[in-house]
């Protein structure tokens, strides 16, 4: 691993200010961030440690919503979300333990991997990512693998879930890394359903729209019986066929439903 | 170069540290603690799993200057200044939960991370909380019987089916 300058502010504007040099990045768990540096896919000059900063920690229920500080541990996620059952199953489903003690929500999000969990609880619970710039909508923030919204020095500072009447999250795991080899967050809210599937599609986490559609009519696993997920553009490797992702898609939203009801 | 100051083991220790230090490196090579393991050095195996601040982490995958000030655990604290082994470690002997002894430091401070929270953990919790935690000789029966009996359990003694 290159070197790198090493800064740990107390609070977010320090951060900003620190992350305005060229060749800066933030540094959270760094449970994406170290193993990509030692393998030299990242060089930063500098990192700048957001863990210190008590602002961007913590989970905070709020009338329907719940709000999660970008540096908040998938652990305490686990532990604390209990406003959000789902929420929280899938936080405590992420990697293992010592990843959970450090990795979180932030750093998951801003990473944007396409096998990643934390991006479907966003997308289908149609959460707002907030930074200290701006508020960007779930469906403006994912751009495709590895690629979001956020602008250069950017950092998230939190993110609001709208807390749904019922919710599951069903990951099939990749059981090497235990990523999602495909994964799909339900969410039922009065005004609609929404379905958001990971691990599946070359352009990172996507919504299932006929899904969305079927669900909002009736709410059960046999309103998904006649729908069919198209393989094209989704992810081939040697874990799994675009095929077989898309089989998988079905299967574990009717899973999904199911665990909801 | 910074300079360092945490505690581990329960002794104030300092050195001097690049930025990319590793937390495992710092104990291995400024401390010497060399009973943390790196087997992956890819945040895969768990070999290097510490205590920070009473929380298990991979100690490859955190920079020494993100523990400053921490007080932090390793395995050469388990034991007692005596040698006498912890309970954990003890059941480790008495259950074959080692062969090669690689992976074992990890599994140890995992093992007390779970039974700090779980005093009579289930076997499929025993299980599941090991999931970041490889080990390539037990095949991880013995290692299972280990902490269920080091939990206070009754542990059958048959071997390993
Ligand atoms: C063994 C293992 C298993 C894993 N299993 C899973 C899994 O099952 N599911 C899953 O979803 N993930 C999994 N992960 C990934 C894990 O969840 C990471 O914690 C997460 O992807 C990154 O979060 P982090 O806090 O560690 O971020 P870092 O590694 O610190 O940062 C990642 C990236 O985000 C940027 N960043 C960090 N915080 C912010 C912020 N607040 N604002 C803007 N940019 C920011 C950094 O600059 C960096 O580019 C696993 C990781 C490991 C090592
Ligand atoms: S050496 Fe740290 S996880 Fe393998
Ligand atoms: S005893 Fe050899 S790796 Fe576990």
């Amino acid at each position: 691993m290159y070197n790198f300058d090493f800064e740990q502010p107390a609070n977010i504007e320090e951060a900003v200010a620190a992350l305005k040099d060229e060749d800066a990045l933030a540094l959270s768990g760094g449970q994406t961030l170290i193993p990509s540096m030692k393998q030299r896919l990242n060089a930063p000059t500098k990192l700048v440690s957001l863990t210190a900063i008590d602002a961007l920690k913590g989970v905070c229920p709020d009338g329907g919503q719940i709000a999660i500080g970008a540096a908040t541990t998938h652990a305490t996620v686990a532990a604390e979300a209990t406003d959000y059952p789902a929420l929280a199953a899938l936080a405590g489903g992420i990697g293992d333990p010592a990843v959970r003690n450090r990795g979180t929500i932030g750093g998951s999000l801003a990473n944007n991997d396409p096998a990643a969990c934390y991006p479907a609880a966003v997308l289908a619970s149609g959460a707002t990512v907030v930074t200290n710039a701006r508020e960007i909508a779930a469906d403006a923030f994912f751009d495709g693998m590895f690629t979001t919204a956020l602008q250069e020095g950017e950092i998230i500072t939190d993110v609001r879930f709208p807390i749904p009447e019922k919710a599951s999250y069903q990951k099939f795991e990749q059981p090497a890394s235990r990523f999602a080899l495909t994964g799909v967050f339900v969410a039922k809210y009065r005004d609609g359903v929404r379905v958001a599937v990971t691990g599946a599609s070359e352009d990172g986490v996507m919504r299932w729209a006929e899904a969305e559609a079927a669900l909002g009519t009736t709410f059960s696993a046999a309103a998904l019986d006649d729908l069919s997920v198209s393989a094209d553009g989704l992810i081939h490797d040697l874990h799994g066929t675009p095929a077989y992702r898309a089989n998988l898609i079905k299967v574990l939203a009717q899973r999904a439903v199911e665990a909801a009801l | 170069m910074t300079k360092l100051t945490m505690t581990v083991n329960g002794r104030s220790v300092s050195g001097e540290v690049e930025g990319r230090t590793l937390l495992s490196t710092f104990l291995r090579e400024n401390l010497g603690l060399t009973g943390t393991h790196v087997g992956c050095d890819t945040s895969q195996c768990g070999a290097c799993t510490v205590h920070v601040n009473g929380l298990a982490v991979k100690s490859c995958t955190m920079f020494a200057q993100e523990a400053a000030g921490a007080d932090v655990a390793t395995i050469e604290g388990q034991a007692a200044a005596d040698g006498t082994l912890n309970r954990i470690q003890q059941a480790f002997q008495d259950y074959h939960g080692l062969q090669c002894g690689f992976c074992t430091p990890g599994m140890v401070m995992a093992a007390a991370a779970l039974l700090k929270d779980t005093p009579k953990p289930t076997e499929a919790e025993v299980r599941h909380h090991l999931e970041g935690n490889i080990c390539r000789c037990t095949g991880y029966h013995n290692i299972v019987r280990a902490i269920m009996a080091a939990s206070g359990q009754d542990v059958a003694p048959v071997a390993a089916e």
